[in-house]
């Protein structure tokens, strides 16, 4: 009887197709506004990847990596003198703004790397090489968003605070939540590069000894010195945790996401019901002819399962499809199995409530209805 | 529930219905359709239930069938009490014991002829290849052998009984009910599908009931059972050997 369901079901073209299309455009819309979701997110925490640490010291008031108290000097030494920290290091990180050769003003995130060590360097060197940065007025610039800087070259120059930045290589770096152009110098060069506060360091970078567990480390620096301490994980989640409380992203994808159930629900369950009553007819033949009650359930469950696998499929499909041809480019897209899963769950659940409606039909379908003309 | 052919009586009677009444709606709204009904269909015979529109024919079939319960009464079918019967049981009875043909076909249109026949047989759990060969055997019978593989649409009005009729044949039932089968058929057409209830349907283990308003069918039933306002005002033998020298 499973095939007849199903026979009945692809028979009915324009009902099967109206039923996969609109379950599709509900698992596409899903996982695209998911994707950007999820891809916006993870781009806040960007930075925090670039720099690679294995632990981050802050001022106990840090709210994300974008918006840090600074420390005072001697924190760093007193990190150091913590049981497990095999070294540390000064991390500048700061919003400034560059002067660029057409004159107009471009804000940039400026990383101000540990003179002697280059920690938080970046990983792949696209153009250049990383030593480089110690040449006098020195700068490594990422490629991501570097149009914004109007694509210097190695040996062009433009001013930060009034000083000559000289391009010195090009960085492989992944784009960011604010969208602005990496520059990465040494701690010292970036202090002048910076307009001048009263404290500077924002953040120290450590490195465990080895074989301790890293929250060991983490709780040890936290209790010596009182300061804050993140493994990079931590800090990732921290940041996202800041730019999901403190904006509107989820709420907006959130309504999003509601209407896409709601649409999806209104589709399906439209379509399923006129499935249904177009069919009654044929169920209370079938059930005047002995047919089961649960086999007429398990008839309904599986055509509602049956498009709900296709359309989900088709539609997951064009959403990675979508993330794959807009790889590299400015749409922050991220799809992580998770929300495969969830939008899996969710186009399940969609079908099961349309479903619903033509089960209670059946259910309640009186077999003497065949002879009714 | 599956009940066993040993529990149905072997008597010539297949249908036997004693006392059996059936109301619908409730207080000034309820309507009798069923007044006490008395009826006996016999093995080997074909009964035609005639009457005027409302008078209570669908009724009196659907409680036969097991698919519509009387208020009172007793409905026994070879020997087994259907109105005693669970909702599950009837279902299961129908399955194994009753065949239908509708009016309307009620052929599903995304199947093909075979298919369609061969669902009785694919509700009883019949392997599918099976069930289809079966279908296609009973279809060769009726005449459409050739048509196996056509959708309902493909087919005529006549055509489309007459896999209606392979559809209740295909898995054996002691009892077929037929809802005005020729209601939707021209005149040829109409006594070809009775001519076929006769020669392929009938045989000295099952009853026939018919329902109709045609009284150009009239000479295929072996008996006649009148309806006129909820009750049998009637029965009467039809001499249909008489018919025949005529």
């Amino acid at each position: 009887m499973l095939r007849v369901a199903l026979q009945m079901l692809i028979g009915d073209r324009s009902k099967y197709i109206t039923l996969v299309s609109g379950l599709a455009f509900v698992s596409l819309l899903f996982i695209q506004q998911g994707s950007v979701f999820c891809g916006l997110m993870l781009r806040t925490c960007r930075p925090v990847e670039s720099v690679g640490a294995k632990i981050w010291v802050a001022d106990p008031t840090l709210q994300s990596i974008d918006d840090s108290k600074p420390l005072i000097d001697t924190d760093l030494t007193r990190v150091r003198s913590v049981d497990g920290v095999k070294w540390a290091v000064p991390l500048f990180l700061r919003q400034v703004q560059v002067r660029l050769k057409s004159g107009k003003f471009q804000n940039v995130r400026l990383f101000g790397l540990d003179n002697a060590s280059l920690v938080g360097r970046p990983g792949k060197m696209l153009v250049g090489d990383s030593a480089s940065l110690n040449a006098p007025d020195a700068v490594i610039i990422g490629k991501a968003e570097s149009e914004r800087l109007e694509n210097p070259q190695i040996g062009d120059t433009f001013e930060l605070n009034d000083r000559i930045a000289r391009v010195v290589g090009i960085a492989d770096v992944p784009r960011d939540f604010l969208s602005n152009p990496y520059i990465y110098t040494t701690y010292d060069r970036a202090l002048q590069y910076a307009p001048r506060q009263r404290k500077q360091l924002n953040f120290i970078l450590v490195e465990p000894q080895i074989g301790l567990p890293i929250q060991q480390v983490v709780d040890n620096i936290k209790k010596t010195t009182g300061l804050a301490a993140y493994t990079e994980d931590q800090m990732r989640w921290l940041t996202i945790g800041y730019y999901m409380k403190n904006t509107g992203i989820p709420i907006n994808i959130g309504i999003s996401l509601t209407l896409v159930f709601v649409v999806g629900m209104a589709i399906a369950g439209q379509t399923f019901y006129a499935f249904a009553l177009q069919n009654e007819r044929y169920f209370g033949a079938l059930k005047a002819m002995g047919t089961s009650s649960f086999t007429l359930v398990k008839m309904i469950l599986l055509q509602s399962l049956t498009v709900g696998l296709i359309g989900y499929s088709i539609g997951t499909g064009a959403g990675c499809l979508i993330g794959w041809v807009n790889q590299g480019n400015r749409l922050a897209f991220f799809t992580p199995y998770q929300l495969l899963l969830i939008s899996f769950s969710i186009t399940i659940v969609i079908c099961m409530l349309a479903s619903l409606i033509s089960i209670k039909r059946v259910l309640q379908l009186e077999p003497a209805v065949v002879f009714r003309n | 529930m599956k009940i066993q052919d040993s529990e149905l009586s072997n008597y010539d009677i297949a249908v036997s219905l004693t006392d059996v009444s059936k109301t619908f709606g409730l207080a000034d709204t309820s309507v009798k359709a069923l007044k006490s009904v008395e009826l006996k269909v016999y093995c080997g015979e074909l009964l035609l239930l005639v009457g005027p529109s409302g008078c209570g024919k669908t009724t009196l079939l659907s409680v036969m069938a097991g698919i519509l319960d009387s208020d009172q009464g007793i409905v026994d079918i070879f020997g087994v009490r259907v109105d005693k019967l669970s909702q599950a049981q009837k279902t299961s009875f129908r399955r194994q014991y009753i065949g239908f043909i509708f009016q309307q076909f009620n052929l599903i249109p995304t199947l093909t002829a075979a298919e369609n026949v061969a669902v009785p047989l694919l509700i009883i759990k019949t392997p599918y290849s099976k069930a289809v060969k079966k279908a296609r055997e009973i279809l060769a019978m009726v005449g459409l052998g050739e048509r196996t593989e056509f959708f309902p649409t493909q087919l005529s009005g006549g055509q489309q009984q007459r896999v209606a009729i392979a559809r209740a044949l295909v898995s054996e039932p002691r009892l077929i009910v037929c809802d005005e089968p020729t209601a939707s058929l021209d005149g040829d057409t109409g006594k070809l599908i009775m001519d076929m209830f006769r020669t392929t349907a009938l045989n000295k283990d099952r009853a026939i009931v018919v329902v109709t308003h045609d009284n150009r069918i009239f000479s295929y039933g072996d008996r006649i059972a009148e309806m006129l306002d909820g009750r049998i005002v009637n029965v009467h033998k039809n001499n249909r050997e008489l018919i025949k020298e005529q």
